[in-house]
């Protein structure tokens, strides 16, 4: 019995009419938790009712505190009939079950309905007493924190992470039981509603119960995703990064708020300032997974980096089967933990050594449903699925969801030690179905990591002498992770423009933020690539057969377009890449977004050759020559526009005699029969610093033009997808999140790829044009987060929701900051300069050999001498094996002039400088009149881990919702557009309600995961489901906290910050 | 390629003051665009007429949402589902309740009833205001009127109390419901010259000086059930005003009358050696229009006799005519010089 929740029911107001005599309401309500219900009395004839009722208390279980919601039911009191519902409020109370978080939820919610939308709101006190339990065996994990924020939450340090923890639960959807052929459309909306709130619930707790077991206290970069799939049932599974945190004690220590953990980390004695060993380097556009890599052993042969829990570092070379290891998996939660994996996309400085390059790994499945008694599916029915794959058909073994994500983990795993790196950080997955159809999908970053963050105390391995050589930050994590002689991939690699020591790759795909100590010269910028290719339609096998086929391609297409993109804005580098692939009917659509960055340590780009086919005749060497001035003049329009302009140092300097890097490269052909074989690149093209274009096809043609088509943002406009926009480090508060949807409807005659291309682009152009103009009161503004998501809901329908904040910044503070910046940078840079010399060689790529981690050779022969491995061993998702040719060809197209001319290493001291423009940024806006005298109070909401302008003082608990909103009466509701707008605007102010009645103020990491909307017009009705998760906080303007503050905790930082630092 | 759904929600929801100006002037969504498009927006901000089509469509959304809630003003404080700062919400609010001149003289003293309501589609033909705006000015009054109608106290504070109007706007209200309520006549052609400022300016003095409410000053009696305070006009005190005739008929009341007036008024008033001049047909015309006010037809009449009956209209120039502010001081001075 360790726990009771008191609940009191206060008053209603705004209620609607229920009784259409007396145009009042007989309103009463109905307190539900577990299956414990009390009920208020009746409140006669008011639309604004005062209950005013006495403590209800529920005793239980710690275990369904964290489980259930607790459940509020308004009701109309009707005599003679039954008592009609007004709505409902659900209440998830895991915020008050543990300290730290909020002690008391109180406050006005929605009273929703699934039909009516909201229906008044209702005031509820809730509290919680825990009673000590020390039974070990307890089911229960009330005390571990949840952050959806995927970088260390600002009022924490990070004492170790711990890694990776997973889990899922799966159960029958509500929708597709056969009672629901009898019952009202609302009672199948909320009972899937409360059937989704238990399942977060259960999921969250499996999770935290994982986390305890690996002794952490916390779940950072918590990411829960539904899979709905229809017949086959209701998936909720989650993914995060155990870590053990130690809320930071000084509440003054407070930093410009656009900063990552950095510089709390400062504090921690382990921690020095960023300090990584190099090695060698790599560039990856990104690696793809195959089916076959998967039978290769997966050993974790890496001493130096112990994931603590996970018994050894090593599991030994030989890893047995492949369908042996990966049963054991799905048993073994330990065995999970075998996949170093972090769902953060920022980090402490100095926890990330090296970044690798992208990897990413999808896989076709089919659903179905059969029974299977590994899962025990909630509300007591025994539920379970079989994962039959459309090729092993003679696969009789049932396996799991679980082992579908065991398997690409697996794979993704896999790549990252090609790439020569131990970890995978910014791992995220998703999946994608249609009908019965699946696309898992995985992806992350490939990365070697500093041991120290992961485990407490012991020092391990020669790796952690060399991390303590000091060398300049903002280049090391760009250095290549992999043997420069066996690169995964052909790569050009160069001496880091930086340090000059360690080898760079030219360019860089991350699917993390831009890490807080990187050189970055500019600003950066959105890239999307977008692609649709048409299919057939089809049934199951034929179906999956079609969609596994087309996937490398689109894949390739993708990071072609990216890296066209890339090249015309003048940049060498992406980060938070994410690839989403979305499978419908007829079609297949891949939507890549990144933000573009131009990193000094890596070469300046080379161009974009265009190179025609038919030389001879006139005319079309003219066109040719005219589009090759276009680029030509984009490319250097570009430049200016995002403030790109390198240092260039004179040749002098470059004394120090650096070879070139001559040797070819060994391409990846994991999946060829011969795949050591060498590849050389075919140098033959005139230009040779130059991304080469052939325009030998309509095509070709077709994507030089869309390349030009993309127009930027309007002048004072910026854009990214990362949480901070590279260049602007000003930010004043103002802040407007915002959810933009499209459908667009696709004329259905003879539709070709170019057709469905063009209206794919023009839809994502124009909706972003959208943005532009509606946002256009906020200039300067940058638009961070730009989050797009496709679905493709029917045949003709493409559906593009668009999650962003918009924050203003200060474009005179800019120019001066950067001014004093570059003064200082150019302080900076000589010294480093003069420091650098004075190290050795010994750090270089030489030294490689005597490093722990396998050299990727030997993964390329093991991975080659285990592709001839049957069929039926394989690994069952799709096989790629063609990908990897093909990526190789068009990889052969890239080529960069080798950068021997030395540049200054520019070190951004963003730490220093920015605090103070940040402080009389505040200030002024704040002597603007106060407009927040309103009976409600503003709740923030940003995507972002912080609020510009303002310290987060308190994580008050994640907030995970999930709603269903219907209508009869499509029509009288403002047709689609008018039912979603309202059903969005009614999720924001649920959400708010909740943060709100927490005591917070703020909801950060706000992500939208799901909004699927289905219509039918004919009927006049519409469905909607939103899902959507956030940290609710509660933030202090900095302005105001300077006021606060006494002097006293100032001093406490002093130790551990420079003078600089202090100053804010 | 058809858009089928295109919206965009804010966290903080945008108000554009321009298109929330052509809603509230009711035109279409593609006469609006139509005038955005006029106005220039495209070339200031490079953007293309279907952005703006999207853009206005989601304005016009929004503030379809919000019409609801505007109704009863005090709600857009305390509803939780669009996050307005408050001076938006004092702008959404002002804006909507205001109404246009041409409007309110066409409707100002007609009984706020359905009938009414039928014959907008001539006021907006007439006025070149659009029927939908027409419609919601009218409901505006409407609204206001039903709410206030039932209720004690000042007309003017219950107008803002529940309806969050400026100072200003709500003391037009109190003008258009307090006329309504008496219906005053004021669509004749001879009163067509006054305007609704005029009118609310005589409203006010009326509602100070002729209601239960002005009477009852200091209700000697509180519980005393007195609805519609500051709505209807005091019966007693119409009937005293017989007993003015007095002011005409004696030759000493008269000058005396006259003295005290023209002490009070001495500059203070921009016509008043016409005035002066004119004393004697000017209080005999109003103090026969005053006598007669104990009918209800007479009551309505009140502004048309006043104009018709007295020398206020009939002789000289318009100009110096003593337009409102000299008909509501008469009023106010056949109040004070009322035989105790």
């Amino acid at each position: 019995m360790p726990g009771k929740l008191k609940v009191k029911i206060v008053a209603g107001r705004h209620l609607p009419v229920m009784d259409r005599a007396s145009d009042l309401t007989d309103a009463f309500v109905e307190v539900k938790f577990g299956n414990t219900t009390f009920k208020t009395d009746v409140y006669l004839k008011s639309l604004n009712p005062q209950w005013n009722s006495e403590w209800f208390k529920f005793e239980v279980d710690d275990e369904d505190l964290q489980d259930e919601p607790l459940q509020i039911t308004v009701l109309d009191h009707d005599t003679y009939s039954a008592n009609d519902a007004i709505g409902k409020v659900y209440i998830d109370i895991d915020p008050l079950l543990y300290s730290e978080a909020a002690t008391v939820i109180s406050g006005w919610f929605p009273i929703y309905d699934t039909i009516h939308g909201i229906r008044g709101e209702i005031n509820v006190v809730v509290k919680v007493d825990l009673f000590n339990d020390l039974n070990r065996f307890r089911q229960s994990s009330c005390g571990v924190k949840f952050f959806c924020t995927t970088s260390i939450p600002k009022c924490y340090r990070a004492v170790i992470i711990h890694g990776f923890v997973e889990e899922l639960v799966v159960n029958e959807d509500p929708e597709y039981q056969w009672i629901d052929r009898i019952r009202t459309p609302r009672a199948s909306n909320e009972a899937r509603q409360r059937l989704i709130s238990l399942m977060s619930g259960e999921l969250q707790r499996k999770i935290g119960l994982k986390v305890l077991e690996m002794r952490g206290n916390a779940v950072v970069g918590y990411l829960q995703c539904f899979d709905l799939e229809g017949e086959s049932g209701l998936v909720v599974r989650a993914i995060g990064t155990a870590c053990t945190l130690d809320k930071l004690s000084s509440p003054a220590a407070f930093l410009p708020a656009c900063n990552s953990p950095s510089k709390e980390m400062k504090e921690s004695p382990l921690v020095h300032p960023p300090s990584h060993g190099c090695r060698s380097t790599h560039n990856s556009p990104i690696h793809t997974a195959t089916g076959s890599r998967l039978t290769q052993n997966f050993s974790v042969s890496v001493p130096t980096l112990i994931y603590t829990g996970m018994g050894s570092g090593s599991a030994g070379k030989e890893g047995g089967p492949f369908k042996a290891l990966l049963r054991q998996q799905t048993q073994s939660a330990l065995e999970q933990r075998e996949f170093p994996f972090f769902t953060l996309t920022a980090f402490p400085p100095g926890f990330l050594v090296h970044v690798g390059g992208v990897v990413s790994a999808r896989s076709v499945k089919l659903l179905d449903r059969i029974h299977n008694p590994a899962f025990v599916g909630i509300m007591g029915n025994t539920r379970s699925y079989k994962l039959l794959d459309w090729n092993s058909f003679n696969s009789d073994e049932p396996e799991t969801r679980d082992a579908w994500w065991a398997e690409i983990r697996q794979e993704i795993k896999s790549h990252a030690k090609a790439l020569g790196c131990h970890a995978v950080v910014g791992y995220s997955e998703s999946t994608s179905i249609c009908e019965e159809v699946c696309i898992l999908s995985a992806s992350g970053t490939a990365a070697v990591l500093n041991p120290r963050f992961l485990q407490d105390g012991t020092v391990e391995g020669c790796l952690e002498q060399r991390l303590e050589e000091n060398l300049p930050a903002g280049c090391g994590f760009c250095h290549i992770p992999y043997d420069e002689l066996n690169m995964p991939f052909p790569a050009h690699l160069t001496y880091c423009n930086n340090c000059r020591k360690q080898k760079v790759p030219d360019v860089l795909f991350t699917t993390i933020d831009l890490p807080v100590d990187a050189t970055v010269i500019g600003k950066g910028c959105l890239i999307q690539a977008r692609l649709c290719r048409l299919k057939k339609k089809a049934q199951a096998e034929a179906n999956a057969t079609a969609i596994s086929n087309l996937l490398p391609f689109m894949e390739y297409e993708v990071h072609t377009q990216l890296m066209n993109k890339l090249k015309l804005k003048a940049m060498n580098a992406l980060f938070g890449l994410r690839i989403q692939i979305t499978v419908g009917e007829n079609m297949l659509m891949g939507l890549a977004s990144a933000t573009g960055v131009y990193l000094a340590a890596l070469p300046t780009p080379g161009g974009i050759q265009i190179a025609g086919k038919t030389p001879n005749d006139g005319s079309y060497e003219q066109h040719i020559s005219h589009m090759q001035k276009k680029i030509n003049d984009t490319i250097a329009k570009n430049k200016e526009l995002y403030e790109i302009n390198p240092p260039e140092i004179s040749e002098e300097i470059i004394g120090s005699p650096i070879p070139e890097p001559r040797q070819r490269s060994r391409l990846l052909r994991s999946q060829s029969e011969s795949s050591d074989e060498v590849t050389e690149l075919d140098l033959s093209h005139g230009k040779k610093d130059a991304f080469v274009l052939e325009i030998d096809d309509t095509d070709a043609m077709e994507d030089v033009h869309s390349l030009l088509t993309d127009v930027p943002p309007p002048s004072g406009f910026y854009s990214c997808n990362t949480e901070i926009m590279p260049g602007i480090n000003n930010w004043t508060s103002e802040i407007q999140m915002f959810t933009s949807v499209r459908v667009i409807r696709l004329s259905s005659l003879n539709l070709t790829n170019q057709a469905l291309n063009k209206n794919f682009n023009d839809l994502c152009e124009n909706l972003l044009k959208s943005l532009y103009f509606k946002l256009r009161s906020m200039i300067p503004c940058c638009l961070c987060h730009v989050n797009f998501t496709v679905s493709l809901p029917e045949d003709e329908l493409i559906q593009v929701t668009v999650t962003a904040v918009a924050i203003t910044f200060d474009k005179n503070q800019a120019l001066q900051t950067t001014k004093t910046h570059a003064e200082k940078l150019l302080q900076r840079a000589s010294t480093d300069n003069e420091e650098l010399l004075q190290f050795p060689l010994e750090l270089c790529s030489d030294s490689l050999p005597s490093h722990p981690f396998p050299p990727a050779k030997e993964h390329l022969e093991s991975a080659s001498s285990n592709s001839g491995i049957p069929a039926a061993q394989r690994a069952t998702s799709v096989d790629y094996s063609s990908f990897a040719d093909r990526c190789s060809s068009w990889i052969e197209l890239i080529k960069l002039k080798a950068q021997t001319i030395r540049r200054g290493s520019i070190k951004t001291t963003v730490t220093v400088e920015k605090a103070s423009p940040m402080g009389e940024g505040n200030f002024r806006n704040r002597s603007a009149p106060p407009c927040a005298n309103s009976t409600v109070g503003v709740v923030k909401m940003t995507p972002l881990s912080f609020i510009p302008g303002a310290k987060i003082t308190k994580y008050l608990g994640i907030i995970n919702m999930f709603f269903i909103r219907e209508t009869t009466s499509l029509r009288e509701e403002g047709g689609v557009s008018g039912f979603l707008h309202a059903f969005i605007a009614e999720v924001f102010a649920m959400v708010r309600a909740h943060v709100a009645a927490l005591g917070g103020n703020a909801v950060v990491s706000y992500i939208m995961k799901q909004c699927v909307f289905m219509e039918n017009p004919n009927k006049n009705q519409a469905q909607c489901l939103i899902n959507v998760s956030g940290d609710a906080v509660v933030f202090v303007r900095e302005s105001e906290l300077e006021v606060v503050s006494t002097p006293q905790p100032a001093a406490s930082c002093q130790p551990s910050c420079t003078g600089g630092e202090v100053t804010t | 390629m058809t858009s089928e759904l295109d919206i965009f929600v804010g966290n903080t929801t945008l108000i554009d003051e321009d298109v929330y100006r052509l809603w509230l002037d009711g035109y279409s969504v593609s006469d609006a665009v139509a005038l955005r498009v006029r106005s220039g927006i495209l070339e200031q901000t490079g953007a293309t007429a279907a952005v703006l089509q999207s853009d206005t469509m989601d304005h016009y959304r929004t503030f379809h949402m919000l019409e609801r809630l505007l109704h009863a003003p005090p709600k857009l404080l305390h509803q939780l589902i669009f996050q307005i700062p408050p001076s938006r919400q004092a702008l959404l609010i002002e804006r909507y309740y205001a109404f246009d001149e041409a409007f309110v003289r066409e409707v100002l003293g007609k009984k706020l009833s359905k009938g009414t309501k039928k014959d907008l589609d001539d006021i907006s033909t007439k006025t070149g205001i659009t029927l939908k705006s027409c419609r919601r000015q009218f409901d505006n009054f409407k609204r206001v009127f039903k709410v206030v109608e039932e209720m004690r106290g000042s007309l003017v504070d219950n107008i803002q109390q529940h309806f969050l109007l400026s100072d200003r706007l709500a003391r037009d209200y109190a003008a258009i419901v307090f006329f309504a309520n008496n219906r005053f006549e004021t669509g004749k052609k001879k009163l067509q010259y006054l305007s609704f400022g005029d009118f609310a300016f005589c409203a006010e003095l009326m509602i100070q000086n002729w209601t239960l409410g002005a009477v009852g000053e200091a209700p000697t009696d509180p519980d005393s059930q007195v609805d519609d305070m500051d709505m209807d006009l005091d019966k007693e005190f119409l009937q005293d005003l017989k007993e003015l005739k007095v002011l005409v008929a004696d030759k000493d009341l008269l000058d005396l009358h006259k003295s005290l007036v023209c002490t009070a008024l001495r500059g203070k008033l921009g016509v008043f050696s016409e005035m002066e001049a004119n004393f004697k047909n000017l209080s005999r015309g109003l103090v026969n229009v005053a006598a007669k006010l104990t009918h209800n037809k007479d009551v309505r009449d009140l502004f048309v006799d006043l104009v018709e009956k007295t020398p206020l209209q009939t002789p000289g120039p318009r100009k110096w005519l003593p337009r409102a502010p000299t008909v509501g001081v008469s009023l106010k001075a056949g109040r004070e010089y009322l035989p105790t």
